[in-house]
């Protein structure tokens, strides 16, 4: 009954956020039809509606993957269990809406694949974030595994792409402890791995610098390392000159963390009822877009008009 | 000799660096230097630490315009160094990470850094919004075509151009909303991504050069003949 009234609920207000933007945005058309501008309180406010409704009442998509993200996730499936992956947080909170859901997304992905995961940063902030998601995935989802056996966090480290530059040929010049100063060589996950280059993938996480670029260049290309990434939108287009040679996929802002948690529900159902903020987040990005679009049809019109008003 | 010793010092590291990759035996020399490097960040995060604080003590002690604000930064600085560097509230006590969950410093992150910085770049949103309005006009032919682009890539990004374009039979599939998305990103961004990088490494190999041999000096700081 609950479940009946939640949807019912929910259809309101996603047919009262259509309404309402939708309504706006006919009303502001023929305002520009007259050759009238939008002033830019407007335009905050119809951005505010787009994004804050489909928050309180949530639509969702399906989606496909697209090729890049396809890449990653059939990459992580094809490798044998007890695979070894590094993972790098290199974002800040700023960022963490768009990458932590993919980041997320890889842990659940590589723990329930069996492969042995190590975590580390090369962003100070990277650390704290690690420690949310660790919370959030491993130790609430996969409390059987264990900590320096399936998986290990050796956290951050200053140095930016110094770090990387070492760590391609000695993982314990860099990091000889993990965060809770245990030495790497009593942790068994490390047992025969030397530098990066023992690791079966290097998935990255972030959007600035230090990040996926720095990784091709220290770590990918002179290690021979594949490298998956998944980074903010806007750093996303500046990748595709990596891929898909030295980066093998790459997962584009919240989009791309959509399509991978769909796909990962998809093939493991166990993951149906985990929290899927890229899918829920995707509602409020669609609606976004579409109100952006909208208003560059709408500044168009406005152009056109006085133009033509214009004397010759 | 205030300006021989930093430039033999640059030109020795930058060579030692240079042919450490092409020489595997001095290899190891080229990672112990990027170790320096290691510790030299640790000594910029002092200065930029005391910086921070010498400029905001000085604001506070003046009473300078929104000193109120320094106050807070002071504040704020000295309760996460504090916890950070003593542990305190750290759950797992002195040897477990300054990260741990439940300690104050994870706290103070995720109640107040986290929520402040993702609010700050959502803001974005606003001004993207605003900024495409007033900046994406047909005025000539190439505005025309960023317009279109735009359209295009915006579209892809969501679920919604699929929908609009899921009828194209697969033989057309290449006129898909979503495929036209993926070719502008994969053939018109990669060229001039390619070239932006292509020109940008030219220039570091210049200026790193030039650095090397001490015919660029302004990073020693201002010539004063």
């Amino acid at each position: 009954m609950f479940g009946i009234m939640a949807i019912s609920f929910s259809d309101i207000g996603v047919a009262l956020t259509l309404a309402a933007i939708g309504g706006g945005l006919v009303w502001l058309t023929i305002r520009s039809v007259k050759g009238r501008e939008v002033p830019r309180r407007l335009i905050f406010a119809f951005v505010f509606v787009a994004v804050s409704l489909p928050v309180l009442f949530p639509i969702t998509f399906k989606e496909r993957m697209t090729p890049t993200v396809k890449a990653v996730f059939d990459k992580i499936e094809s490798l044998p269990p007890g695979s070894r992956v590094l993972m790098s947080f290199d974002f800040d909170p700023a960022m963490a809406p768009e990458v932590q859901p993919m980041a997320d997304a890889y842990m659940r992905h590589c723990l329930s694949k069996g492969h042995r995961v190590v975590f580390m940063s090369l962003w100070a902030t990277g650390q704290a974030l690690m420690t949310t998601s660790l919370d959030r995935v491993v130790r609430r989802e996969f409390s059987q595994k264990v900590n320096g056996v399936d998986y290990a966090v050796i956290g951050y480290k200053a140095g930016n792409e110094g770090v990387l530059n070492v760590i391609v040929t000695d993982i314990r010049k860099m990091f000889p402890t993990d965060v809770n100063t245990v030495p790497l060589d009593s942790l068994p996950i490390f047992d025969g791995v030397r530098s990066c280059k023992d690791f079966d993938l290097v998935l990255t996480t972030g959007g600035g610098y230090p990040g996926a670029k720095e990784w091709v260049l220290f770590v990918g290309d002179p290690g021979n390392v594949p490298i998956a990434s998944g980074v903010a939108a806007v750093t996303a287009p500046l990748l595709y000159p990596y891929y898909p040679r030295q980066i093998l996929g790459i997962l584009g802002g919240i989009k791309g963390a959509a399509e991978y948690e769909h796909e990962l529900v998809n093939r493991y159902p166990q993951f149906a009822d985990t929290p899927a903020p890229g899918l829920r987040m995707m509602g409020p990005q669609t609606l976004a877009h579409l109100v952006i679009m909208a208003f560059i049809i709408i500044g168009n019109i406005t152009y056109f008009r006085s133009r033509k008003k214009e004397p010759v | 000799m205030k300006r021989t010793v930093p430039l033999f010092i640059t030109f020795f590291v930058g060579t030692l660096l240079i042919v450490s990759v092409f020489l595997p035996p001095v290899q190891s020399m080229g990672e112990n230097f990027t170790l320096f490097f290691d510790i030299i960040a640790v000594f910029a995060f002092f200065l930029g630490g005391g910086n921070l604080v010498r400029i905001h003590l000085d604001k506070v002690s003046r009473r300078k315009k929104d000193w109120g604000y320094s106050l807070v930064t002071l504040f704020g600085f000295f309760l996460v160094l504090a916890s950070g560097l003593f542990k305190i509230g750290n759950a797992g006590g002195i040897a477990a990470s300054v990260t741990a969950s439940g300690s104050w410093f994870q706290t103070i992150f995720e109640r107040v850094m986290n929520p402040l910085s993702s609010t700050m770049y959502a803001l974005l949103a606003f001004y993207v919004a605003s900024a495409s309005y007033r900046a994406f006009r047909a005025k000539n032919r190439e505005a025309t075509i960023l317009l279109i682009a735009a359209f295009v890539i915006l579209l892809g990004r969501t679920p919604f151009g699929t929908m609009i374009t899921a009828w194209i039979p697969d033989s057309l599939s290449a006129l898909q909303v979503p495929n036209m998305a993926i070719w502008i990103m994969s053939s018109p961004n990669l060229a001039g991504q390619r070239a932006i990088m292509i020109g940008i490494g030219l220039g570091v190999v210049s200026m790193s050069l030039r650095v090397l041999l001490g015919i660029e000096r302004t990073y020693l700081g201002e010539d004063k003949g």
